[in-house]
């Protein structure tokens, strides 16, 4: 499909040129200022060096076991997320604003959040229909009354970003319950610093190493009011073969404290304790990366074996901090969604810095009827649906999958959402013929607790490996690139 | 630290050490299938060594050189196989991870990925030197990744227990399988057949160059006895191997300030290699003694995941 208006974040916007019969070309504006240095490096450097990097890059990634799990796959268990040696470079000034912006985003959901398991105000002024809540799966009744330390709901979250031109930045999604991917931000770092340690002498690039030392400062800081002495944090996997569990013991590592699994829990004396070689341990924080639906079979999923019978009663009673916190997924709920530029000025007062994508909810009739008529220009995603899947990119889908989506959304309108197709910016990445365009998004990676909210200059970037392709999720073929923001 | 997590070390290197053993068993199997004209006798006792007999013969009809090479190295039917141990090795290096340092993960995650490609077929006569070197480097680099830049706690007291419980495990299984040779009648007939077992011996267990040192050229079976079982500057001897675990244990003890049910079951199986001479253990019995040391040391494990709280 031909795009109109490209942006390249190297090379600034882009016009499709036709040059008679041979193939369109693209005319990019010219090389942006982030990258002037960076720029210079590469054209003194011998591509064939630079191949060899590349194939290096990946021998570290491996022999690190900084590796994925495929669900559903026996065998081939193990993968690596492809990474570019290209930086994805954001200036000083860009950077500041968004993250004005994320932060005003962040404090609003927690706002939001401890209003929706309150009072609901903002049902009560007209902001959000009753129903929205009342009848959406992600809210959880259990946490009614329930307050978490310090109003933190979530303590850990990932805000999706999306780029379409010089100052054009969206949101593309809110991860407020387990976002995941900071370790290969960090990684990703590591891998650049050890390779070539010369270009950040020739940029000065905000460090991004620190991250752990802040979610640990940060998770403490959140500690309930059963903490005697020093709060003790652990981290809650569902174990070595869950896709992100690197991440879990990567994180467990750099943070110092114990990573555990449901089995090694019990509730002792109205506290969760570990079981350690010298008996049970109470411990006050525990960063979660199970599911609402796993963590506790007493009070939701009878059958999981992933979680700690009664340990949301310990937490009702404030033996414990979770984080997040459960039922934090009604924030993120892509529904709720298209309600966010409401929500951050009815708890913030002020207008949202970050646009939020225009978006069609497709339990209206209106924006059905508009939907069923635009599918083929349109992006249309299940309200709780993850990962890149179950959706449709309507126009790179074929006629059967159009048709096919059509009667889908007729059966089950509430559960889609529609967006226009956005034309994600593109950084290059070193391909075997050179330099290409691929389109990014960008997940920063926020904390939040009762001393404040911190952001993590950069995040991780997401690259559509293949050509032309919109989809960034690592499950389906996207890679990543160190992403720097450059100090003043 | 979580009892998982000490279940996890201690099992992570008694597999790496297992991995070491049987390649040393296919080693000294080899050596003599290559020295003598029918050997095919020789290799149901490396496998019975192993303790993998049964399951071969659950799988094939014959004790043949190839399919014992193969079960011992790569087969995923045998739990035991260096393959499935490497592995095994690995997973719990994984569940482990925040315990180990840098170079210790990289270490055991290099050591599963470079046999995962060196074991992903069958092994040709000609690759089997190169193998088998490759499997016991593999494992010695995890042990120098270990005591170069562990820590000395409870987390490094762990590894070792598991250690020298495979290791003790292994050296007395090997001694219960060809105690035989070792007996003063066997002396006797002195026959160059008896030379063979004693050399096949003392290779199981890397332990030729060590033993010539000691005693010189000629092999005795009194002698080897003394070596492999009192010797506590062999490494592999079964009173080094007490010893290290009771040290080790008692390091963990003082650690917590608590003596347990373990400590005592240790310390007893140390005592036993101490005021004994090998006369007296071959009077009274030596495969007697290589079968109470074996029931010892698996006591010992077991009291030492109850103590621990390695499970629920």
């Amino acid at each position: 499909m031909m795009q109109a208006q490209l942006y390249d974040e190297m090379w600034g916007q882009g016009q499709v040129q036709a040059l008679g019969d041979s193939p369109a070309q693209v005319q990019y504006a010219g090389l942006r200022d982030p990258y002037a240095a960076f720029d210079e490096w590469l054209r003194s450097e011998d591509p064939a060096r630079l191949r060899r990097k590349q194939r290096e890059a990946e021998e570290v990634f491996r022999l690190t076991g900084i590796t994925f799990n495929v669900y559903g796959r026996a065998e081939a268990a193990e993968r690596l997320i492809p990474f570019d040696i290209i930086p994805r470079i954001i200036a000083a000034r860009e950077w500041q604003r968004l993250a004005r912006g994320i932060e005003q985003r962040v404090r609003a959901i927690n706002a939001f959040l401890h209003d929706i398991y309150h009072r609901q105000e903002i049902i009560r002024a007209g902001r959000l229909p009753a129903e929205m809540v009342a009848r959406n799966a992600a809210f959880l009744p259990q946490m009614i009354g329930v307050a978490p330390p310090g109003g933190i709901y979530t303590h850990i979250v990932g805000v999706d970003l999306v780029r379409t031109g010089e100052d054009e930045f969206f949101v593309l999604e809110d991860n407020a319950r387990t976002p995941s991917g900071v370790s290969y931000m960090l990684e990703n770092r590591e891998t650049m610093l050890q390779m070539f340690p010369e270009l950040f002498s020739k940029n000065r690039v905000k460090p991004v190493s620190n991250y752990p030392r802040l979610l640990h400062r940060s998770l403490s800081a959140s500690a309930p009011p059963a903490t005697t002495g020093t709060p003790v944090v652990a981290i809650l996997t569902p174990g070595i073969y869950n896709s992100a569990y690197y991440e879990h013991s990567f994180l467990a590592d750099q943070m110092g404290v114990e990573l555990v699994e449901g089995h090694d829990l019990r509730v002792v004396d109205g506290r969760v304790a570990m079981r350690t070689t010298q008996g049970y341990q109470p411990i006050d924080v525990l960063y979660r990366r199970v599911d609402d639906e796993y963590i506790d079979p007493l009070n939701f999923n009878p059958d999981s074996a992933l979680g700690v019978p009664g340990i949301m009663d310990v937490y009702r009673a404030g033996g414990i901090t979770l984080a997040n916190a459960p039922g934090t997924g009604i924030a993120d709920d892509k529904a709720i969604y298209s309600y966010m530029p409401d929500i951050v000025e009815f708890y913030t007062g002020e207008r949202a810095i970050l646009q939020n994508v225009p978006t069609w909810r497709c339990n209206e009739a209106d924006a059905l009827a508009y939907v069923l008529d635009h599918l083929s220009e349109l992006v249309v995603k299940e309200v709780h649906g993850s990962g890149g899947y179950g959706m449709l990119i309507g126009p790179t889908s074929s006629k059967k999958e159009l048709a096919e989506f059509r009667a889908k959304l007729k059966a089950r309108p509430g559960n889609y959402i529609a967006q226009p197709t956005l034309s994600l910016s593109t950084v290059p990445i070193f391909s075997r013929a050179g330099l290409a365009p691929r389109h990014v998004d960008l997940r920063p990676f926020v904390l939040a607790s009762p001393e404040g909210v911190t952001i993590t200059p950069g995040g991780l970037t997401r690259v559509a490996l293949k050509k032309g392709s919109l989809v960034v999720n690592s499950s389906q073929g996207g890679g990543t690139k160190d992403t720097w923001v450059l100090e003043d | 630290m979580l009892g998982k997590t000490a279940g996890g070390l201690y099992w992570m290197f008694r597999y790496l050490e297992r991995s070491e053993n049987t390649a040393r068993l296919v080693e000294a199997g080899q050596r003599i299938a290559l020295t003598r004209s029918s050997a095919d006798d020789e290799w149901v006792s490396v496998l019975q060594t192993a303790s993998v007999l049964w399951g071969y013969q659950q799988k094939y009809d014959e004790v043949t050189k190839e399919n014992a090479i193969d079960w011992m190295l790569r087969d995923r039917d045998n739990a035991s196989s260096v393959l499935s141990v490497v592995e095994s090795a690995r997973n719990n290096a994984r569940l482990v991870r925040t315990a180990l340092t840098r170079e210790v993960w990289e270490s055991v995650n290099d050591c599963w990925m470079a046999l995962k490609a060196a074991l992903a077929r069958r092994v040709s006569e000609r690759d089997l030197p190169h193998v088998l070197t490759l499997i016991r480097q593999k494992a010695a680099f995890v042990r120098g990744a270990l005591t170069g830049t562990m820590l000395r706690n409870d987390i490094y007291n762990f590894c070792r227990i598991g250690t020298f419980i495979e290791r003790a495990d292994n050296t007395a299984r090997i001694l219960d399988v060809k105690y035989w040779v070792l007996l003063p009648s066997a002396q006797a007939v002195g026959s160059s057949l008896d030379n063979v077992q004693w050399e096949t011996i003392l290779r199981s267990v890397s332990a030729e160059g060590g033993f010539r040192m000691t005693y010189g050229q000629s092999a005795r079976p009194r002698e080897i006895a003394q070596f492999l079982i009192l010797d506590k500057r062999m490494p592999r001897s079964l009173a080094f191997c007490a010893e290290k675990i009771s040290d080790n244990l008692a390091y963990i003890a003082e650690d917590y300030g608590e003596r347990l049910g373990v400590h005592d079951l240790a310390r007893q199986l140390a005592q036993g290699t101490l005021d004994i001479t090998i006369d007296e253990i071959i009077e009274n019995g030596l495969h007697e003694y290589i079968q109470e040391f074996l029931t010892a040391t698996a006591a010992i494990g077991a009291q030492t995941e109850i103590d621990y709280r390695f499970y629920e």
